[in-house]
């Protein structure tokens, strides 16, 4: 059994890999069974100051090769976040008669204007997360409120500035798009800015389905951001290159399916696994399946400690 | 590691039907091999206005069909709706109502539970079984299906009861379970309705030494197990993965479970 224990920004992870945000991630009960399940940790869906709807159905759809969203950030807001999703998760995740450290919470937090993220960030600090993930990247809301902030360096500078600025006593990574001229730029500009560390990469896009027989666009919101196996050699290249950036720690997502998915992704740089269209593939199982996969992976090549292989790729 | 093909792109139907039930209800008739079983449920896309997750009333391999009430929104929508006009089914999707050859069955239905539960007895008579169909109601009105259900033949038995007396045994649906799991022997109970009803029919079941398997109905964003919108507490199991269809002995003691449900945006409603 190879150690697949990961410290990212000192916090503990029993293994590398984390429940992405916007999947399974609407209640604790629910991030509990993905803990149950294997994960190492979990993010919350990306959480709001007031009450968010985001868009009707149809929000989803997947075929073999690629997936495509658009929920559009749907939320009750940090109110029930404080007073219900927090307190459950924390409260009950130690096995009964162990003191464990639980694994670790991300809080995601959304806003549609630099202002809201202070006072996001001052109540997000309050809920007890282990980590805070700013989302600046969302791509299925540009209707609603424009290009998002991680696509502009000044915006994401403005954003990470003013939220390292309230949180003190966790770390903030920040959630990049795909969707730049220069991924590696603006996380430097980030990691400038005080981010400690990255989530990379939110979805592409956005993309369009169309129904030919409806001769219209599946998705109500029309266009959503692109998921799963197709975008996989473009998240690995995107991870890599802000890796070389920065040498931040970095949360590597985006169309990771299996064990060596999650291999290939740390060779890049990244220090923990994000997955959540997996869940599509796989279900909440597949959390544990992709550890034992990466724990096959290490035994069959020599690798004790899995620490050894991130960022190897130069 | 194998990664099941799946493609959860909906497929484009005509509308071959619309069957009045009621004053509020239409079947919604479609040509197509859905391949579903009794239980499970479908996602109908009314182009440019929503998708929405509704159980299957009948499918024999030619045709399926929907039974859906107009309570507004989305479905006033579908309700403007004609013949031969298209929607977008994905599905069939989650768990359903299992039974052997030759059991006896008693199916109880409150309301628009009568839908699923007639697709079970159509399913059921083919093999050979005994089906006690139950349906109840506030009034004669919106009772559905019993003529179907009189159609199925001689192995079925319709029981009906309604809050107003005005047909049938004048009370709740679970007095007329319960009188007749004390005479007969029945296999399983299924049974589909609103949530407090179900709670009473697997507290019937259980309490005479029967199984008995519901129907969760929760707030279904994606059908397909993706979004977390339908998790239960406090297992975090999904309706719409791990359900609909469960036993009552699983869900009876989970904190949600005749309480509250959630809705859009996560927040929960309590019944009352």
């Amino acid at each position: 059994m190879a150690n697949l224990k990961i410290k990212f920004c000192d916090v503990g992870f029993e293994n590398p890999t984390v429940l992405a945000s916007g999947i399974l991630g609407v209640t604790a009960s629910s991030l509990k069974k993905v803990v149950k399940d294997g994960a190492g940790g979990v993010t919350t869906k990306s959480i709001w100051l007031e009450e968010h709807k985001g868009h009707s159905n149809p929000t989803m759809l997947g075929t073999e090769n690629y997936f495509i969203n658009a929920v559009g950030l749907s939320d009750a807001g940090i109110e029930k976040a404080s007073a219900e999703t927090f307190p459950e998760y924390l409260d009950g995740k130690s096995p009964p008669g162990r003191d464990l450290r639980p694994a670790p919470i991300i809080a995601s937090i959304v806003a549609s204007s630099i202002d809201d993220f202070g006072e996001l960030a001052e109540k997000i600090e309050k809920c007890g997360p282990d980590i805070v993930e700013v989302n600046i990247s969302c791509p299925n809301v540009e209707d609603e409120f424009g290009k998002p902030f991680a696509c502009v360096a000044d915006d994401a500078v403005a954003v990470t500035k003013l939220v390292k600025g309230k949180i003190s006593s966790v770390p903030v990574i920040v959630k990049l798009s795909p969707n730049v001229e220069s991924i590696g730029e603006i996380a430097k500009a980030c990691a400038d800015a005080g981010a400690d560390g990255f989530c990379a990469v939110n979805t592409y896009g956005p993309g369009m389905v169309i129904d030919v027989d409806m001769r219209m666009p599946v998705l109500k919101n029309k266009v959503g951001g692109v998921s799963g196996p197709g975008i996989k050699p473009l998240a690995v290249k995107a991870v890599y290159d802000v890796f070389k950036a920065t040498g931040l720690p970095i949360i590597g997502t985006g169309g990771v399916l299996s064990g060596e998915d999650a291999i290939e992704m740390m060779m890049a740089g990244a220090r923990l696994v994000g997955m959540g269209t997996m869940v599509y593939y796989r279900g909440s199982e597949g959390f544990g399946e992709v550890v034992r996969e990466m724990d096959e992976w290490c035994e069959k090549n020599g690798v004790k400690n899995i620490e050894e292989i991130i960022g190897i790729i130069k | 590691m194998n990664i099941k093909t799946f493609d959860s792109r909906p497929v484009a139907l005509p509308i071959k039907k619309i069957v009045k039930e009621n004053e509020t209800t239409n079947t919604y008739v479609f040509e197509y091999f859905l391949g579903s079983k009794p239980g499970q449920f479908v996602m109908m896309w009314i182009p440019g206005v929503d998708e929405k997750p509704f159980s299957v009333a009948f499918d024999d391999g030619n045709e399926f069909w929907l039974t859906i009430c107009n309570v507004g929104g989305s479905t006033a929508e579908l309700f403007k709706m004609k013949e031969g006009d298209k929607v977008g089914i994905r599905g069939p999707f989650g768990t359903a109502y299992e039974f052997a050859d030759g059991d006896h069955l008693a199916l109880v239905a409150g309301g628009y539970g009568a839908a699923p539960m007639y697709n079970v007895a159509s399913e059921a008579v083919k093999k050979d079984c005994k089906v006690e169909f139950m349906v109840g109601a506030r009034n004669k009105d919106l009772l559905l299906y019993t003529h179907k259900v009189l159609g199925l033949g001689s192995n079925v038995n319709l029981h009906i009861s309604t809050d107003d007396g005005s047909a049938g045994f004048k009370g709740y649906i679970t007095q007329v379970l319960e009188d007749l799991l004390k005479k007969e022997k029945i296999d399983k109970v299924f049974t589909c309705g609103p949530e407090v009803m179900m709670q009473a029919v697997g507290g019937v079941a259980n309490a005479q030494g029967v199984d008995c398997y519901l129907s969760m109905e929760k707030y279904m964003k994606c059908g397909i197990g993706v979004c977390g919108q339908c998790a239960i507490d406090d297992t975090g199991v999904l309706a719409c993965k791990d359900g609909p269809v469960m036993n009552y002995a699983d869900v009876k003691d989970l904190p949600e479970f005749g309480k509250y449900h959630r809705d859009s945006v996560g927040k929960k409603k309590h019944f009352n």
